[in-house]
């Protein structure tokens, strides 16, 4: 890595720096309750083969119908995405031969998909990066192959042929691996918001094939190898690092890539070829005869994009407008809608500031030790408002507060009551926090003797008349009683 | 056009058919014969016309997002050749 910001993303290799070049294609699967031309459940898991229709099976005579909801949600991504809808689209048939595939072809988009140009923005290290979108198909997904339950024969699932997916296909427009994580967890935060995909990597709903190609700073394009169905950002970023590094070390020893498919294997961290030449693809892609156009008029684009959530960026810059808070925080509180819509109930009537502390420290470091989302919060938005108030309102300290946040975590309850009943209400009098201060002043001379040369022992006075206080003392009129009593 | 022997084999093993020398060559003549009567076609200029859809005017059917079939594991089993519960079963194809 190069210490000037221009070239921090080039690789370092034996001839100098290298470039590396990415691109993706992310499937997501739409969502939906029935499949893209079926009536059958796209449910996770189920009984094999139970949530198979004849039409999934590709019983001859069989005819695909489309799903009305899997266009919208198609459609819904697209504006999303800043894209362009191309109001005529038209489904083809991507032919290839696979145990998991009964059609023996694939129904997808080829020459004319339902969404075309589209554009993310993506920040990272502090840029903001923008990465172009290709296009947006929908498609079918293939049923599942399971190959570890016999020694000879592979096992066929066809429960998620048929689900309709949504191939999102960007430009080549990233150049480190970490670029490429931030752009997909960022699709994967609008899709979530939007609805239309649950991003739910670990069950395969979202994964994504990465082209990845090296090159001198400013050449021509090398030639790129894809890397098939990685399911993990942290896959991905891993997958992209070691498949550049083989890229750089294989045409620096003087060999030449080879345009193929790879597959990532995470235990030993490389890539490896998937498939020999011979067996190099033709899919004879031509019109499904049995699907017209899909054809959308204008004002069916235009009431879906009516009704679109705010998505993350417009959130964003509305938290940092109306809430003051930072970048860095309003980006943490909008990565899910969850968590920005429990902020904006913690923020309302409140200082923003003091909410997103409240939110992202303690909140957020609370749910992350123990696993839990947001969702599942022991502590409500309003209970979170209410021991807010109780700092402002001068009733208790911040450092109180963070105790009855640990009660209200544990055991519940309401914040106020839980003040008054344990006697947490903080001690504003000046008459005992004077009290407490001389008992500190008249146990500690050598310290008296030395605060005056040394102003930050202060702070300890400070800490001392805490304790004695329980923490129960307003750490400002505790500040203000010490400097009056120690000439300071 | 002429389709020769090599490209006869191709689209055999595309389409996964087995097909002999001897049909190759019958092949070869077969096919470059269906092209270059499909090929007369382009005698007709179509520069200015849409590509035809349908013959009468009719749009995409669509239906309704709710689950309405699945359930049917037996069914869809009935004819597999070999079945272990509700699996098909086919030659090893891990790449």
């Amino acid at each position: 890595m190069q210490k000037n910001t221009a070239a921090k993303t080039l690789v370092r290799g034996a001839t100098g720096d290298w470039e590396v070049v990415i691109g993706l294609e992310v499937h997501a699967q739409v969502a939906s309750r029935a499949k893209l031309f079926s009536g059958a459940s796209t449910e996770f898991g189920g009984e094999p083969n139970s949530h198979v229709s004849l039409v999934d099976a590709a019983m001859p005579g069989m005819l695909p119908v489309i799903n009305a909801a899997c266009i919208a949600q198609a459609v819904r991504t697209g504006l999303g995405l800043k894209a362009k809808i191309n109001l005529t689209s038209v489904f083809d048939r991507k032919n290839y031969f696979y145990p998991d595939l009964p059609q023996g072809y694939q129904i997808s988009q080829y020459k004319s998909p339902i969404v075309g140009a589209g554009e993310v923005e993506v920040d990272v290290d502090g840029d903001t990066l923008k990465v172009g979108i290709e296009r947006l198909h929908l498609e079918q997904d293939a049923g599942k192959s399971v190959h570890d339950q016999h020694p000879e024969y592979s096992y066929v699932d066809l429960n998620r042929s048929g689900v309709a997916l949504m191939e999102i296909v960007s430009r080549p427009d990233m150049r480190s691996a970490k670029q490429a994580q931030a752009y997909v967890s960022k699709l994967r935060t609008i899709l979530r918001y939007l609805g239309t995909c649950d991003g739910d990597m670990e069950r395969g709903n979202l994964r994504a094939d990465v082209n990845v190609s090296v090159r001198k700073p400013g050449g021509e394009f090398g030639t790129r190898c894809e890397i098939k169905n990685v399911n993990s950002i942290r896959f991905i970023g891993q997958a992209i690092e070691a498949e550049a590094r083989r890229q750089i070390d294989l045409i620096e020893d003087g060999g030449q890539i080879e345009q193929e498919t790879r597959l990532f294997d995470p235990a030993r961290n490389e890539t490896r070829s998937m498939r020999s030449k011979e067996e190099a693809h033709d899919y004879r892609y031509f019109p499904d005869p049995d699907l017209l156009p899909l054809e959308l008029t204008q004002d069916y684009v235009d009431a879906l994009k009516k009704d679109l959530p705010e998505l993350p960026d417009a959130k964003k810059q509305r938290f940092v407008g109306s809430y003051k808070l930072s970048a860095y925080d309003a980006d943490v509180l909008v990565a899910e809608r969850e968590s920005a819509e429990f902020f904006e109930a913690v923020a309302k009537g409140r200082d923003g500031k003091t909410a997103a502390n409240w939110v992202i420290n303690e909140l957020f470091g609370r749910l992350n030790k123990e696993s839990l989302e947001i969702a599942t919060s022991p502590v409500s938005a309003g209970q979170l408002g209410a021991i807010i108030d109780l700092i402002g309102s001068g009733a208790i300290s911040g450092k109180i507060a963070k105790d009855v946040f640990e009660i209200v975590w544990s055991e519940g309850g309401d914040p106020a009551e839980i003040v008054e009943r344990r006697g947490l209400t903080q001690v504003t009098d000046t008459g005992a926090i004077e009290t407490a201060v001389d008992q500190v002043v008249a146990a500690n001379p050598d310290k008296v003797s030395q605060v005056k040369a040394k102003p930050a022992l202060l702070g300890w006075f400070v800490g001392q008349v805490m304790k004695s206080t329980g923490g129960k003392a307003n750490p400002q009129a505790v500040n203000e009683v010490l400097k009056r009593k120690l000439g300071i | 056009m002429q389709v020769d022997a090599a490209a006869v084999q191709r689209i055999a093993r595309l389409a996964r058919i087995k097909v002999t020398e001897e049909e190759a060559r019958a092949l070869e003549q077969e096919l470059s014969g269906i092209l270059d009567w499909v090929k007369q076609l382009d005698e007709v200029d179509t520069s200015e016309v849409e590509p035809m859809t349908r013959v009468i005017p009719m749009t995409l059917k669509e239906r309704p997002d709710v689950v309405t079939d699945g359930g049917i594991a037996d069914e869809i089993m009935a004819n597999a050749p070999v079945r272990e519960d509700h699996f098909f079963v086919v030659p090893k194809v891990v790449e």
